[in-house]
C-alpha cells in the first residue's frame, strides 16, 4: 500500500491526473488574472508590473518549478494512461459506440491535451523562454512583455494557433474540471452538480478571457 | 404399443429410514446438533466434497463447508457461479423474526408452511426450516446484503402470499439476486483462500458409486468436451428444479434436471415428482418461437381485476366490450377472496375459462388483468384529497393513473417492453406458467438421499414444500439447507468416513462411469437425424402442459405416458446435433438435458396418476368437490411418493407415511 | 419476438441446414443473470436504455435493417467462441476482496446495527449490478471501474463492510490492473449502458476509498 500505487495503479494514475490537473487550474486563474491587466488600457504599465512581480521575485519563481513539475507529471501520466488504455481493447468494434452517455471531448482528452501541448510549446517559446534567457535564469532584468505581445500577436498564424489551443483548452476543461473531482473521490451528488456548473462556467469563461488577449492586440482594440 | 393399464408396485416401505430424531418436534434439531458426530479440523482438510450447482443452496453450502475446512469442489454449468437461477427470485425471504410484533413465531411459520403445502411434507424438516430461518437473515445482513429498511434504520418487512403476519424480508424486487450475490461472495472468498475450487462451464454427467456410497462424479468440461473424473467423500446435488420439462417456464434456459436425474438413476429415490407450482400472473405465450415465460409480480392482483368476455370467441378488442358483457370469473366463483385466491386456484380458473373457449388474445390462451377500476377508484380518492369537486372522468383518470404508475410502474414498463402494448391503455393479458417444482430427490432428515454420501439441497430436493410452496419460502429453504443444515449433517456422516482412504480416480468404478458417459454422448452425436433438440423439447413441453399441467386426469395421464414414450423413441432416432463433442456445443448440452427430461416426464405423469387426489398444485379432476374445488384424500394419500428407478420407463414406488405430531390437517376453502 | 428468440430461430435454421449454430451466452432471459452479452449496432445490449440483450425485442428495428452483432471486446474478456466471452476476470476481482469476511455461524441479530435508509438504498442501488460486463464493453478504455466501484460502494456504505474497507479497495484495484482492464476517464458511457442504471457516482466513491486507504495505511 505504498505511495507508489498513487503513481502506478490505474486508479492512482487518475488520482495524480486529477490532482495535478486541479493545480494547473489554479495556475490558470493566476495567469488569466495577470492577463486581464492589459485591459487597464494603460499602455501595459499595470501588466508589466504584475509580470515583474511574477518574474522578478523568488517566491513565484520557486513555485514555477513546481508548476513545471506538475505539468510534466500531468503530461507524462496522461500519455501513459492513453497508451495503456488504448491497448486494453484488443480487437476493435466493427461499429463504433457513438455518443450515448458520453461526449466526444470526454473521449478525446489526450488529443485535446496534445493540441494544448503544441500550443504551450509555442507559447513558452514566445514569452517565457526568451524572458528567462534574458534574465540569465536568475532574477536579472526582464524584457518588456507587453511590447513583445504586441509584436507577437500581430502575426496572424500565431493568433490562430493560440485560438486553436484555447478552444482545445476549453473542451479539455469542460471534461477535466469535474472529472478531476470525481477522480479525487467527490461522490456527493449535490457537490457534483455544483462542480459541473462551476466547471462548465470555468471552461468557457477562462479560455475566452485568454483569447481576448491575442484578439485585442491583433484587431487593435487596445489603445 | 398400447398403454391402457399401468401396474404400479407399491408398498409402505421402511426400506428407507428418514432418520428423524426422537423427541418433541421443537427439540429435534437441538437434540440432533448436540449429539451428531463431528470431524476434527485436521481431518476436514483431508476430506474432499463435491457440490453440484451454485444457486442459493449450492453456493451457501460450498462456502460454509469451505469455511469449516473441507476441501470443496463446486460445479456449475454457467460461466460464473453468480448466474445460477436463484438470482431471478423477486419477492422475498420469510423468517420468523417477529420484528413487526405481530405475533409471528417459529411455530407459526412452521404451521403456515406445512398448511400451505397442503400437508404433504415432513413436519420435522419443515419445523427445522422455520427454526433456522431467523439465522439466515442475521447471516445475510452480516454479509452485506442490502435488505430494504425503514427510516429508523431497522429492517423492513412485507406480507406475502396470504399469511397473516409480516415476515417477508426483501430487497426491492431483487431479493433472490441480493441473497445469491451474498452467498456468491462468501463462495469467492473461499476460492481466494484456497478452500473451494470452482469448475464453471462444467456439467455433472454421472455419479460414481463405490461399495454402495457416492464417491465422486464424472463432469464434462463444456468448453472442451473433455470428461473429468472427480473424487469426493460426499456429493451434494444442489441443481435446482425441473420446471423446464415443460419447455416454457419461468426457469432459466439452462435449468435442468440432469444432475438430480443421474443421481436418481444411481439409486436416489425421486419424491413427489408431480408436484409443480404454477404461477397465475405471467405474460402469456405469444407465438411458436417463444423461448421462456416471464413472471409478473403477484402483487398486481391486489388492484387488477381478472376477466374474460361472456361471449365465446369474442373478436372485439377489450375496450370495446361493455361492462355487462364481461365475466369477472374469480369474483363470481370466489366472492370471499375474489381476485386474491391462492396461486393454484387462480391458475386453474384461468385455464378453465380458456379451455371453455373464452380466452383472449391471438392465441386465446390468456385472460385480461384490468386496472380500469383501480385507476378510477384511486383517481376519485386523489380528487377528494386535492379538493376537486365534480371532476370530469378525464381528470379522475389522470390522477388515478399517477397512483397506479407509482405502485406498479416498473411492472407495467416490463410488460410493455415484452408485449409492445401499453397496459395503461389496454388491459394486460396474463396466463399461468410453471415456475417451481416442489418435488425432487427424496432426502432424509439429514438431507441425504437414499444413496449413502449423496445429498440433495434446495429446490432439487422435495422435503419442505409438500404439494404447494408459499411465496418467499424458496429462498429460505435454499439458504437454510446450505448454511445451517448441511454443515451439521454432513459431519455426522463424514465422521465415519475418515477411516477410508481417498479413492484414486483410476478406480474401475470411475473408468466404467466415464465410459458410460462417453458412450451416451457418442450415441447422441451418432443419431444424425433431422430435428433439433428444441423441436423435441417443445413437443415434450406441450404434452406435459396438456396432460400434466394445471389439471390432470387418469385418461390424459395415460395418454401422456404413451406419447412421451413414443417421443422418446423418436428423439433417439431423429435427433440432429451439429458440430462435434470436442468443442463448445450447446446443442449437445441441451440434448443431454432433454434426454433426461424425456424420462422424467414419464415419471411425473406416473406419479400424478398414482396420486388420485387433488392437493396443492396437483389437481386431479376426478377428485374435486361438486363446486369444482380441489379435494384432498388424506385417508389414502397421506404419504410421500418416493420412486425407485429400475430401468427406463420402470419404477418402484415406496411410500413414506406422513404423520403429523402437532397439527391436524384441514381442507382449504376460499369461497 | 425477442432478440435472442431471433437467434434461436436463426440457429434452428442453421442446424436443419447442417451448419453450426452461432454460440452466445444467455440463461435467465429476464435481465437478471447477466449472462447475455452482445454488442448490437455498436451498443452493448442494444439500443434500448437500461436493458439487457435478452430483453431487447425486434420491435427496436425496422424491416430490412442490417444489424451488426459483435461480442464484448476487451483484452480482459477474451472471446471464447462466436459471441461468447470469458468473464472470469470479474470473478477474480470479487475474489480479491468483494466480500465481507464473515463465516457462517451465529452473527449478531440482523437489527443490532441500524443502517440509515439512504445508505441502505444507495448500497442496494450499487448492489443491483448483474456482472454482465457491458460497462467494460462500452468503455473506450475497457475499464471495469463501474463494476468494481459498485461492489466497493455497496460494502463501503454498510457498517458491516467497514473493517475491511482499506484492503478491499486496494486489492480489488490491483486485481483489475492485473486482469488488464483500463482506467476510468469518466466519459459516462458505462453509466448510459448499464442495464441496471448503476451510477458513476460509485466510481467516485471507489476513488475516495482508494485514496483514503493509500494515504492512511501504515504500510510503507
Amino acid at each position: 500500500m505504498s505511495f507508489k500505487k498513487l503513481l502506478t495503479s490505474a486508479v492512482g494514475r487518475k488520482l495524480t491526473m486529477g490532482a495535478t490537473g486541479l493545480f494547473l487550474v489554479l495556475f490558470l486563474i493566476v495567469h488569466v488574472g495577470l492577463n486581464l491587466c492589459i485591459f487597464a488600457n494603460d499602455g501595459g504599465e499595470m501588466f508589466n508590473r504584475a509580470a515583474h512581480f511574477m518574474g522578478g521575485n523568488w517566491v513565484p519563481r520557486v513555485l514555477e518549478i513546481g508548476l513545471f513539475f506538475f505539468l510534466i507529471v500531468h503530461i507524462v501520466q496522461g500519455l501513459i494512461l492513453e497508451m495503456s488504455n488504448r491497448a486494453k481493447r484488443g480487437i476493435g468494434y466493427e461499429k463504433s459506440y457513438g455518443n450515448r452517455g458520453s461526449k466526444w471531448y470526454s473521449r478525446s482528452m489526450a488529443l485535446l491535451g496534445i493540441l494544448i501541448l503544441i500550443f504551450l510549446i509555442l507559447h513558452i517559446s514566445n514569452f517565457w523562454l526568451p524572458n528567462r534567457v534574458h534574465q540569465g535564469f536568475l532574477l536579472g532584468e526582464e524584457i518588456n512583455l507587453y511590447d513583445r505581445m504586441k509584436v507577437t500577436f500581430s502575426i496572424g498564424w500565431i493568433v490562430i494557433v493560440y485560438l486553436i489551443g484555447l478552444i482545445a483548452l476549453a473542451y479539455h476543461l469542460m471534461h477535466g474540471f469535474q472529472s478531476a473531482f470525481r477522480s479525487l473521490g467527490v461522490h456527493n451528488n449535490k457537490y457534483n452538480k455544483l462542480l459541473t456548473c462551476i466547471g462548465r462556467g470555468f471552461a468557457i469563461i477562462v479560455p475566452l478571457l485568454f483569447a481576448l488577449m491575442p484578439l485585442s492586440f491583433y484587431f487593435g482594440w487596445l489603445s | 404399443m398400447q398403454y391402457d393399464h399401468i401396474i404400479i408396485t407399491t408398498f409402505y416401505s421402511m426400506a428407507f429410514d428418514s432418520k428423524v430424531p426422537k423427541g418433541p418436534l421443537e427439540n429435534k434439531w437441538t437434540e440432533y446438533k448436540d449429539h451428531c458426530k463431528l470431524v476434527n479440523p485436521a481431518n476436514k482438510r483431508k476430506l474432499e466434497i463435491i457440490v453440484i450447482g451454485t444457486g442459493l443452496a449450492g453456493a451457501s453450502a460450498a462456502a460454509s463447508l469451505g469455511e469449516m475446512g473441507y476441501k470443496v469442489k463446486s460445479f456449475c454449468f454457467q460461466d460464473s457461479p453468480r448466474r445460477a437461477h436463484s438470482i431471478a427470485a423477486q419477492g422475498g425471504i420469510n423468517a420468523a423474526k417477529n420484528y413487526q410484533n405481530d405475533g409471528d413465531s417459529v411455530f407459526r411459520l412452521f404451521y403456515d408452511t406445512l398448511k400451505g403445502g397442503d400437508y404433504r411434507s415432513r413436519d420435522s424438516n419443515v419445523y427445522r426450516l422455520a427454526e433456522v430461518s431467523a439465522n439466515i437473515i442475521d447471516q445475510c445482513v452480516a454479509q452485506g446484503v442490502p435488505f430494504a429498511r425503514e427510516y429508523g434504520g431497522l429492517l423492513s418487512n412485507r406480507s406475502f402470499g396470504g399469511v397473516q403476519v409480516q415476515r417477508t424480508f426483501y430487497a426491492a424486487g431483487q431479493t433472490g439476486q441480493q441473497l445469491l450475490l451474498g452467498a456468491y461472495s462468501a463462495l469467492e472468498r473461499q476460492v481466494a483462500l484456497g478452500n473451494v475450487q470452482v469448475y464453471d462451464r462444467h456439467e455433472m454427467q454421472e455419479v460414481v458409486h463405490i461399495d454402495g456410497k457416492a464417491r465422486g462424479i464424472i463432469a464434462r468440461n463444456m468448453m472442451t468436451g473433455e470428461l473429468e473424473r472427480h473424487f469426493g467423500y460426499a456429493v451434494l446435488i444442489c441443481s435446482g428444479g425441473y420446471g423446464n420439462v415443460y419447455f416454457l417456464s419461468t426457469n432459466a434456459m439452462g435449468s435442468n434436471v440432469t444432475a438430480a436425474w443421474k443421481a436418481h438413476k444411481q439409486g436416489a429415490y425421486f419424491a413427489n415428482p408431480c408436484m409443480t407450482q404454477i404461477h397465475p400472473t405471467c405474460i402469456p405465450v405469444t407465438g411458436d418461437h417463444q423461448s421462456k415465460l416471464t413472471l409478473m409480480s403477484e402483487s398486481l392482483r391486489n388492484d387488477g381485476r381478472i376477466w374474460v368476455p361472456k361471449q365465446k370467441d369474442d373478436k372485439r378488442k377489450a375496450n370495446q366490450i361493455p361492462e355487462q358483457e364481461r365475466d369477472y370469473y374469480l369474483e363470481r366463483r370466489y366472492p370471499a377472496f375474489g381476485n386474491l385466491v391462492p396461486r393454484d386456484v387462480a391458475s386453474r380458473a384461468a385455464k378453465e375459462r380458456c379451455d371453455a373457449g373464452y380466452g383472449v388474445g391471438t392465441t386465446k390462451q390468456a385472460v385480461y388483468l384490468d386496472f380500469t377500476e383501480a385507476i378510477n377508484r384511486y383517481g376519485k380518492i386523489e380528487c377528494g384529497k386535492h379538493g376537486i369537486d365534480n371532476p370530469s372522468a378525464e381528470i379522475i383518470r389522470h390522477h388515478g393513473l399517477e397512483v397506479v404508475k407509482e405502485k406498479y410502474g416498473n411492472l407495467f414498463d416490463m410488460y410493455e417492453k415484452i408485449t409492445g402494448e401499453n397496459p395503461y391503455e389496454v388491459p394486460m393479458r396474463i396466463y399461468p406458467a410453471i415456475h417451481y417444482t416442489m418435488g425432487g430427490l427424496w432426502v432424509d432428515y439429514e438431507l441425504m438421499t437414499s444413496v449413502q454420501g449423496l445429498y440433495c439441497l434446495g429446490e432439487a430436493n422435495y422435503s419442505d414444500h409438500g404439494a404447494n410452496r408459499l411465496g418467499a419460502s424458496a429462498l429460505m429453504q435454499g439458504l437454510a439447507d446450505g448454511y445451517f443444515v448441511i454443515p451439521y449433517t454432513l459431519g455426522n456422516y463424514l465422521a465415519g468416513e475418515i477411516y477410508h482412504k481417498p479413492i484414486s480416480t483410476d478406480h474401475e468404478a470411475f473408468a466404467t462411469a466415464e465410459k458410460q458417459v462417453a458412450q451416451r454422448i457418442a450415441k447422441l452425436m451418432g443419431i444424425k437425424g433431422k430435428h433439433s433438440v428444441d423441436h423435441f423439447h417443445k413437443r415434450l413441453g406441450k404434452i406435459m402442459w396438456e396432460y400434466c399441467g394445471m389439471a390432470r386426469n387418469e385418461a390424459g395421464l395415460k395418454q401422456a405416458i404413451q406419447e412421451i414414450r413414443e417421443l422418446r423413441a423418436e428423439f433417439w432416432q431423429d435427433l440432429r446435433i451439429p458440430g462435434s463433442d470436442k468443442e463448445y456445443n450447446p446443442e449437445l448440452d441441451k440434448a443431454g438435458r432433454v434426454a433426461d427430461f424425456l424420462e422424467l416426464g414419464e415419471l411425473m405423469c406416473l406419479d400424478a396418476l398414482d396420486r388420485a387426489e387433488s392437493c396443492g398444485g396437483h389437481f386431479r379432476e376426478e377428485s374435486q368437490t361438486p363446486e369444482g374445488e380441489a379435494l384432498r384424500n388424506d385417508e389414502k394419500f397421506m404419504y410421500v411418493s418416493a420412486w425407485e428407478f429400475k430401468s427406463v420407463g420402470e419404477w418402484e414406488l415406496h411410500k413414506e407415511p406422513l404423520i403429523f405430531e402437532k397439527i391436524q390437517p384441514t381442507q382449504r376453502n376460499y369461497k | 419476438m425477442s432478440f435472442l428468440e431471433m437467434f434461436d430461430v436463426l440457429n434452428e435454421r442453421l442446424i436443419e441446414e447442417g451448419e453450426d449454430p452461432i454460440a452466445f451466452d444467455h440463461d435467465c432471459r429476464e435481465g437478471i443473470c447477466g449472462a447475455c452479452s452482445m454488442v448490437i449496432d455498436g451498443k452493448p445490449h442494444g439500443p434500448w436504455a437500461q436493458n439487457t440483450t435478452c430483453q431487447l425485442h425486434m420491435r427496436a428495428f425496422q424491416d430490412g435493417d442490417t444489424i451488426i452483432v459483435e461480442p464484448w471486446r476487451a483484452k480482459a474478456f477474451p472471446v471464447v467462441k462466436d459471441l461468447m466471452v470469458d468473464r472470469s476476470a470479474f470473478d477474480r476481482v470479487i475474489q480479491a476482496g468483494g466480500y465481507i469476511s464473515v463465516n457462517t455461524g451465529n452473527p449478531a441479530d440482523a437489527n443490532a446495527i441500524p443502517i440509515d435508509k439512504k445508505s441502505a438504498d444507495d448500497a442496494f442501488a450499487a448492489a443491483a449490478c448483474i456482472g454482465c460486463g457491458a460497462c467494460v464493453a462500452a468503455c473506450k478504455n475497457s475499464s471495469a471501474m463501474l463494476f468494481a466501484g459498485a461492489k466497493v460502494s455497496q460494502l463501503a456504505l454498510l457498517p458491516q463492510g467497514d473493517p475491511e474497507r482499506k484492503t478491499r479497495v486496494i486489492e480489488m484495484v490491483a486485481q483489475m490492473d492485473k486482469e488488464g482492464f483500463g482506467s476510468c476517464t469518466a466519459t459516462g458511457a458505462c453509466e448510459a449502458t448499464c442495464p441496471k442504471g448503476i451510477s458513476i457516482t460509485n466510481i467516485a466513491r471507489l476513488n475516495k476509498e482508494y485514496m483514503r486507504a493509500i494515504l492512511s495505511s501504515e504500510e510503507a
